[in-house]
Formats: C-alpha cells, sequence, structure tokens
C-alpha cells in the first residue's frame, strides 16, 4: 500500500481523530471531565437547536430557508414515523426526531476538518441503540403485555418451524442494538480513517493529486453516508417501535 | 478493513511494532520539522493506541456528556421546537384551506355576480324595446292627429280657394260682358247703328254662352 514511499517523511494517523482527550489540561479522562467529545456534542446539540428553533423563529406562512430545512426534516421524520409505525407511534415522535437531529449533525460535524466525530465512537452510538432497545421492549410490553411475546411466536409459520423461528427471532431481536451502534460507529470510523489514509499519500507528489482526488470524491461520498446512516439508524428505529406497538406478524 | 489500515500505516511509518504505536521519537521528529508527514487534526500531541473506540476508561466520560446532550436537546425540540414547527404547519394549512374556501366563495360571487348583470341586461333590453314601442305608438298617434288636421285644414282651403276662383269667375265674367257691351255699343255706334241697349244684350249673352268659362 505505501511501499512507494521513499522518504522517511510518509506517516500515518488515521485513529488520532477519534483519541478522546480533555479540552483543558492533560489530565486523566474522569466522567465528568469536559473533553473534546463534550465539546462537539455540544455544538450537535446547538446545531440542531440553531435549525429548529432559531430556523423556525419568524414562524412564517411562507418559510424561509433555514425554516424549510427544519419543516423538511420534521416532516421527514413524521412522515417516516407514521407510515412505518403507524399513528399510535407519533406519541414518540419527539424522541425520535431527537435521534435523527442528533445523529445527523453528529455525522455532519464530524465532516468539518479537524472535528471529532461523536458517532464514531461505539460508546456514543452504544448508547443510543441500547436507549431505542430498551426503550422499544418497554413499549412493547406496556403496551401489549405478554401478547408482547407474539413477536417471536409466528404463528403464519407451520407449528413445527415454530420453535425454530422463535430462537432466531429472540436472537435477531438482541442483535438489534449490536447491529445499530455498529453500522453508525463503523460508518463514521471508515469513511473518516480512509479520508486520513489518502491524506496520508499527498504527501508523495507523485500521488499527490490522485490522493487529493481520492480525499474530495471520499468527502463527497461520506457527506451522503451522514445523511444515510443518520436516516437508516431512525428508520430502523421506527421499525422497532412499530413491532413494540404491533407485535403480531 | 481497520487491522489493514493499521498495517498500512505502520508500514509507512517504518515500525514494525505490529500496532499503530508510533515511538516519542517519531513523533517529535515530525513535530520539530513539520515535514510532509500528514498530522491529523486532533491529537497533536496524544497518539492513538490501537482503537480509541475501544478505549474503555473514557467510556463514563462520553455516556455522561451524551445523556446530558440528548436529555438538553430533547427538552429544547419538545418544548419549543416542535409545538412551534407544529404551529406553523398548521396555521399554514388552515391559511391555504381559508384561501381556497375564499376563492371558493369569490368565484361563487363573481358567478351570481354575472348572472345578475345577465338578468340586468336583459331587462334593460326589455325596458327599452317597450319604451321604443311605446314611443313609437304616441309618435304614430300624434303623427295621425297631424295628418288629419292637415288633410282637413287642406280640404277647408281648397273649398275656399275653389269659392274665391269662383267669384272671381264671376266677376271676370261680369267685366268681359261689360267691356264686350260697350264696346259692341260703341261699334255699332260708329258704324252709324242706332245702339239698342237690349238688343246689344241679348246678342251678347248668345255670343258670350260658353265663351267664358
Amino acid at each position: 500500500m505505501a511501499t512507494e514511499a521513499t522518504g522517511g517523511g510518509l506517516e500515518f494517523h488515521p485513529m488520532d481523530q477519534f483519541v478522546v482527550r480533555p479540552l483543558f489540561g492533560d489530565g486523566a479522562v474522569a466522567w465528568y471531565t469536559p473533553t473534546n467529545v463534550t465539546l462537539w456534542l455540544a455544538l450537535t446539540a446547538l446545531a440542531a437547536i440553531a435549525l429548529l428553533v432559531m430556523g423556525t423563529r419568524g414562524r412564517a406562512i411562507v418559510p424561509n430557508r433555514a425554516q424549510s430545512v427544519a419543516e423538511m426534516a420534521y416532516g421527514l421524520v413524521y412522515k417516516m414515523i407514521e407510515d412505518i409505525a403507524g399513528k399510535d407511534g407519533l406519541r414518540y415522535f419527539p424522541y425520535v426526531l431527537t435521534l435523527f437531529m442528533f445523529v445527523v449533525f453528529a455525522n455532519l460535524l464530524g465532516l468539518v476538518p479537524m472535528a471529532f466525530t461523536v458517532t464514531s465512537h461505539i460508546a456514543v452510538t452504544g448508547v443510543l441503540a441500547l436507549a431505542v432497545f430498551f426503550g422499544v421492549t418497554i413499549i412493547g410490553f406496556v403496551k401489549n403485555g405478554a401478547h408482547f411475546l407474539d413477536l417471536f411466536w409466528v404463528r403464519s409459520a407451520p407449528l413445527a418451524v415454530r420453535p425454530i423461528l422463535a430462537v432466531i427471532e429472540v436472537i435477531s431481536y438482541f442483535v438489534r442494538p449490536l447491529s445499530l451502534s455498529i453500522r453508525l460507529a463503523g460508518n463514521m470510523i471508515a469513511g473518516h480513517a480512509v479520508i486520513k489514509v489518502f491524506a496520508g499519500f499527498a504527501a508523495i507528489a507523485a500521488v499527490a493529486p490522485i490522493a487529493i482526488v481520492a480525499v474530495i470524491g471520499m468527502y463527497a461520498f461520506e457527506v451522503l453516508v451522514a445523511f444515510v446512516q443518520a436516516y437508516v439508524f431512525t428508520i430502523l428505529t421506527c421499525v422497532y417501535l412499530k413491532d413494540a406497538l404491533h407485535p403480531s406478524h | 478493513m481497520f487491522s489493514l489500515l493499521q498495517e498500512a500505516a505502520t508500514t509507512a511509518v517504518g515500525q514494525s511494532d505490529g500496532a499503530v504505536v508510533v515511538d516519542d521519537t517519531a513523533t517529535s521528529n515530525v513535530v520539530v520539522t513539520g515535514t510532509e508527514g500528514v498530522r491529523p487534526g486532533v491529537g497533536q500531541d496524544v497518539e492513538a493506541v490501537g482503537l480509541p473506540q475501544l478505549d474503555m476508561t473514557t467510556f463514563g466520560n462520553q455516556i455522561f456528556w451524551l445523556i446530558v446532550t440528548l436529555v438538553v436537546l430533547y427538552l429544547v425540540l419538545s418544548r419549543v421546537a416542535l409545538p412551534r414547527i407544529a404551529a406553523v404547519l398548521s396555521d399554514r394549512q388552515g391559511a391555504v384551506t381559508g384561501d381556497l374556501m375564499a376563492a371558493e366563495e369569490f368565484k361563487m360571487k363573481a358567478r351570481e355576480a354575472e348572472a345578475a348583470y345577465d338578468k340586468a341586461l336583459a331587462d334593460a333590453r326589455t325596458e327599452a324595446q317597450a319604451i321604443v314601442a311605446q314611443n313609437r305608438a304616441t309618435i304614430q298617434g300624434q303623427l295621425d292627429a297631424a295628418i288629419a288636421k292637415a288633410d282637413a285644414e287642406i280640404a277647408a282651403r281648397t273649398a275656399e280657394s275653389e269659392t274665391r276662383i269662383r267669384e272671381i269667375r264671376v266677376s271676370a265674367d261680369a267685366s268681359a260682358r261689360e267691356v264686350a257691351r260697350d264696346v259692341t255699343a260703341e261699334l255699332v255706334r260708329s258704324f252709324g247703328g242706332q245702339a239698342d241697349e237690349a238688343t246689344i244684350s241679348s246678342a251678347l249673352d248668345g255670343r258670350m254662352k260658353g265663351a267664358v268659362q
């Protein structure tokens, strides 16, 4: 991969961008220490608030650009829940929108040069996914009681196959938070690391143009991925919510 | 994927530790000389050891701040942003519906106005026709009366003229008779005859009969 390296100047640090470090000083990272994670989490929240609160300040009948985007985000998530989980899923709309806005802004802000991508950390995406997992499971049991277990007992299948299907369904149910969190974090880590590696190649004059074009291409692709992953995360949340509200197959 | 990247990185740096641990001398070299080595934006003085994502010591910190962020974001969105956007959207919906209804109403009004206009036009036309007919009748009556009056007058004038013409004729007859008698008498006298008034008159009457009508 890097065999063309002639001098000693070629260095790759694709993972350094993910290091969690304190904002002030060099001390250990305690649970309360303000770190670069704290900074970028705050910026993510501020960006979402700026769009949805400041953007709609005019409350105009004919919206300006920011208000249009805010209404578009609102409409996208609202319609998603309504289409997938049904009308009774709309009770959870504020939380799903919070998730969507958080993930999409975290992903996009992570693409700002020198930025820290909070959604590239398994701890962050894991908490998001576990919150969805536990929330959906609790909603399922509260709304349907023991009937929620029908989700695992596929009545449309022949009786002989049902126990096997039940095992598969249970496994797939418990894999959900894992796949949800690793999909998001994995996409973010991979894209950012690949950009860094291409950027590292730009140090060699011979391949620098290719490397720079590749960085630009990857960056454009990563913008798409940032949106798509936020969308996927949200749509899967809606699907899980649908399972919790209507467990029968 | 990541292990591949790590290997690449390791090879490139020329370290053979088998991990992305770059020792301090390499780091300081790069920092001091500032050669073409690409330094990531973050971690100027911190090197990644393996995957930073798997460093469990930072988990507590990340989870704590994440929950704080999510709670704040949730509260702000659910308390401020969502009711506002929902209100704006329903306002717009209402405005659009209201405008459509108003447009429908205006359309109806326009249609009514058109009907009223047409009706007024038709009424005016019939009224105008009635007035025309009435006027024509009045004028016809006046005309008839005037013609009758003129006829009567013409008849009267004609009669008057005829009497006068008769009078003139009679008087002209008498004058001609007198002149003719005088001339006859004078002629008779100049031929040496005896002018007998009665003879002359009877002769004259015989000759004059039919001469002057």
